[in-house]
């Protein structure tokens, strides 16, 4: 048996932007888009579920952070085979940058307890940072895998892995504890399950219940699933590290750009070329 | 995201007809089950979100998974592999999408592991497939043999098959034979009883999904006799390993689905319910759910149809304008809707009048009915009788007519290879031949119109309530029910049978063209949408049964000789 964590996030569907997804200033117009599981975090929860297949017994326990209404990706998860749902909500995690919500992250993953296996998107469709994964393993001080493509084999405690990069594939062994994100060409994730949906949509957090009509809780309460939320108090987080102010992203401007160069350039990670990129970036003011 | 369910109106405004208070109520045997299954609902509202969300879920795997694979699967086709089938790729997996989202069993029981729903949104299910691809309705569909051995296997069969095809197990009905098609009396594969277990032993011929887990086969059980009455009905378990798939037909259309000719030797088969009563009772009902899921496949088709002429017609320029604003495509197009959304009434109209009576026939094993239920039951198994060959065969004519018109907007076009119709056209063309063809379809509506159950049905909706600026089509419907009233007659004053079969077909779209435009006025009196469709729709069917009566007063049965075939 494996105790897996999936880490999703509801984003704003933008895939399909219509004129109005984007707001004078520059940021994402929220309400004008659809939102989404985000599509990785799909392929993420579609290998914890192929695990799930291999060894029934394992739990899959969803995390997201964000508002009240993120419990809806908790729900489709749980539609499509997740056991479990945490929504980490607080007020005072709004405006986190990726160091701040990997920070949330790590401090919920901790309550939750000893996970074998965390698995995420490799990146968000509305940020497209990649990082929260790779933070969070850090933070939590254990290995990571990154675009993960299959899980070729899981036996005892440790996993092979194929990776899917640039140029190629590799296949990567690790012992557990793990963090893996899952890449776009992971397998699709299965649909939502028929039965499952009718168990758990009225699976609720405590917030969802408070804006409920009572009689409406008085036929369904004894039956609903309820949903775990935490707030920063409840994962033991220091408050200076969540948020705005745990954030050291600065927004200083959003504008639109026109790529001028049509082709990439590829870097080799030695340090004399990362360190002439950057010569470049700072010359041309893109950084700093 | 695209969805099927989502992006046609029409399925939630049939789902949500006023009759589905009752059928639910029925279904849920007034919501008891949810004190021991967490599934199961507390209530109608909470039945009803419970079958949109679903639904919504079909609508998804339909858009996004079986449509795109409909091309593949369609060049590709069945493989036959050492005596078994194995699926076009996109086949498998729409199965597998299909398993996996727990949709097969939809309205089996849930001590079978069934999600326990009405026939309504089943087949508003097989709608959204056959809008997908008409070649994947066909394996998704057999789960109607599972309510077979729901009525009549005993109890233990039953839990020995049913939870394998809730569980995502196909299955095949084994009926037709070489020289047993439309005469289903002549089938000769023959069971034998040794020591007390039962083997099958013959060819069967033109079987969909023949290689499936779990089929129902019809055979000879006793020896020496010659007609329906010697046949019963067996569940062959493809685990037994004893019959070989010779040959998987090749197919004008529905090519993803296997049509495959069987070799049953010695294999093992249990009966289902009595000796004897195989053709004359299982099969009948087997049919009646099958043919109620071929009227699905139609309407699905034919929507499917209707859309790709409308997108073609909308984008293609000729003469420096949209062919959509010519009158004679325009015209095409609109009349196709209306076609669409009459026979898809006349569809959900059945599926609800049988969801009332099985319901109730489920109940009567459970607990005996008061006589006002044993009154109900009679009343709508009559109506589902006389409603579901009516169905199959008028919306079976009717897709292919809108696959046929189709195809005409799309031109030289559409007769290529390069849109969806060509396929959509080949794949309409079975609809109005199996299960029964159309002129098999009429001989059991003619009942209706022989024995005056149509016309009882008609004064029936002319009563009911609607909004006074609909009474001027009800008016013209009045009239069409005269005129109806009247060649009924005249086809049945000289009390010549041959003359009757003459003029059947005739009488039964007749028929259907007058309760089809009365269900557009129930819809529209729902909702306004409905309003252009009944218009239309009114207009044809005037049309078309005026030239029908017109027909019928220029005949008489001296006329028939002429007709016959020499020799």
């Amino acid at each position: 048996m494996y105790k897996i964590i999936v880490l999703a996030k509801q984003v704003p569907d933008t895939r399909n932007v219509g004129k109005d997804a984007m707001k004078a200033d520059g940021t994402v117009n929220r309400a004008a888009l659809p939102a989404i599981f985000n599509p990785e975090d799909l392929n993420a929860l579609e290998l914890a579920l192929e695990i799930k297949d291999q060894y029934p017994d394992t739990k899959i326990t969803l995390l997201t952070m964000g508002p009240v209404r993120a419990a809806e990706i908790l729900r489709e998860g749980m539609y499509r085979g997740a056991d479990a749902g945490v929504l980490l909500t607080d007020k005072a995690f709004a405006g986190s940058d990726t160091l701040a919500t990997s920070y949330a992250l790590s401090c919920a993953i901790r309550k939750i307890g000893e996970a074998d296996l965390i698995l995420a998107g490799r990146q968000a469709i509305d940020g497209d940072t990649a990082q929260v994964g790779p933070q969070v393993a850090d933070k939590l001080g254990i290995p990571q895998i990154t675009y993960a493509e299959e899980i070729i084999s899981l036996h005892d405690r440790t996993i092979q892995v194929k990776r899917r990069l640039e140029r190629g594939v590799e296949v990567v062994e690790c012992t557990l504890p793990v963090l893996i994100t899952a890449h776009s060409t992971a397998p699709e994730c299965r649909p939502r399950n028929a039965k499952r949906l009718m168990r758990f949509k009225r699976a609720t957090t405590l917030s969802e219940r408070h804006t409920t009509a009572e009689d409406y809780l008085a036929v369904h309460n004894d039956q609903a699933v309820l949903i775990t939320e935490w707030c920063a108090k409840d994962v033991n987080s220091d408050l200076v590290q969540l948020g705005l102010g745990g954030s050291p992203t600065k927004v200083r401007q959003v504008e639109n750009i026109v790529f001028q160069a049509k082709e990439s350039k590829v870097i080799s990670t030695d340090d004399a070329e990362i360190e002439s990129l950057m010569q470049e970036l700072i010359s041309q003011h893109t950084i700093g | 995201m695209a969805n099927y369910y989502t992006d046609t109106a029409e399925l939630k405004f049939h789902l949500t007809h006023p009759l589905m208070q009752k059928i639910v109520a029925l279904k849920e045997r007034n919501y008891t089950e949810h004190e021991r299954f967490d599934y199961a609902p507390v209530d109608f509202e909470d039945a009803m979100d419970s079958y949109d969300k679903v639904l919504e879920i079909v609508g998804d795997i339909c858009a996004n998974t079986v449509a795109p694979h409909a091309e593949s699967v369609d060049a590709e086709g069945p493989l036959l592999i050492d005596g078994h089938v194995k699926y076009a790729a996109g086949t498998q997996k729409n199965l597998e999408a299909i398993v996996k989202a727990g949709l097969m069993g939809i309205t089996l029981p849930r001590k079978y592991d069934g999600l326990n729903f009405p026939i309504v949104p089943y087949i508003m299910a097989a709608d959204m497939v056959s809008r997908a691809d008409a070649s994947f309705v066909n394996i998704w569909g057999l789960q109607d043999c599972a309510e077979t051995i729901h009525e009549f296997a005993d109890e233990e069969q039953q839990a020995r098959y049913l939870p394998r095809i809730a569980a995502g197990e196909t299955a095949a009905m084994d009926l037709t034979e070489p020289d047993a098609g439309s005469d289903l009396q002549a089938v000769q594969l023959k069971a034998t009883l040794v020591d007390g277990k039962w083997l099958l032993n013959g060819v069967k011929r033109f079987i969909t999904n023949g290689d499936g887990n779990i089929s129902l086969v019809l055979a000879r059980s006793e020896e020496g006799t010659a007609d329906g009455r010697g046949l019963s009905m067996f569940i062959y378990d493809r685990d037994s390993n004893a019959v070989t798939v010779r040959r998987i037909e090749h197919k004008l259309g529905i090519i993803g689905s296997p049509t495959c000719e069987l070799v049953f030797k010695n294999a093992p088969a249990e009966l289902v319910g009595q000796r004897k009563f195989g053709l004359i009772k299982y099969v009948m009902a087997l049919m009646n759910g099958a043919r109620l899921g071929i009227a699905a496949q139609s309407v699905g088709i034919a929507d499917a149809a209707w859309r790709e002429a409308v997108s073609y017609a909308k984008e293609r320029v000729q003469f420096g304008s949209s062919i959509s604003k010519f009158p004679a495509v325009y015209e095409m197009i609109s009349k196709m809707k209306a076609k669409v959304d009459a026979i898809r009434s006349l569809l959900y109209e059945t599926a609800r009048f049988v969801d009332v009576y099985k319901a109730y026939e489920h109940i009567s094993k459970e607990r005996s009915l008061t006589p006002e239920e044993r009154t109900e039951l009679k009343a709508y198994q009559k109506l589902a009788d006389i409603f579901t060959p009516m169905s199959k065969g008028l919306s079976s004519e009717v897709c292919n007519q809108v696959a046929y018109d189709a195809l005409q907007i799309h031109g030289g076009s559409g007769f290529m290879k390069d849109y969806p119709i060509e396929r959509i056209y080949r794949d309409a063309r079975i609809t109005s031949i199996y299960e029964g063809t159309t002129q098999l379809q009429v001989v059991a509506a003619v009942r209706g119109v022989t024995m005056g159950g149509y016309l009882a049905q008609m004064k029936a909706y002319e009563v009911m309530d609607v909004k006074p600026e609909l009474l001027g089509y009800r008016n013209y419907i009045s009239e069409m029910t005269s005129e109806y009233e009247e060649a009924v007659k005249m086809v049945m004053e000289p009390a010549n049978n041959e003359y009757t079969d003459f003029h059947a077909r005739r009488l039964v779209e007749m028929a259907g063209n007058i309760m089809m435009s009365h269900l557009l006025v129930l819809d529209t009196n729902r909702d306004h949408q409905y309003w252009k469709s009944l218009d239309i729709f009114l207009k044809i069917a005037r049309g078309e049964n005026r030239g029908k009566m017109e027909f019928i007063k220029i005949t008489n049965p001296a006329d028939l000789g002429k007709y016959k075939i020499d020799g």
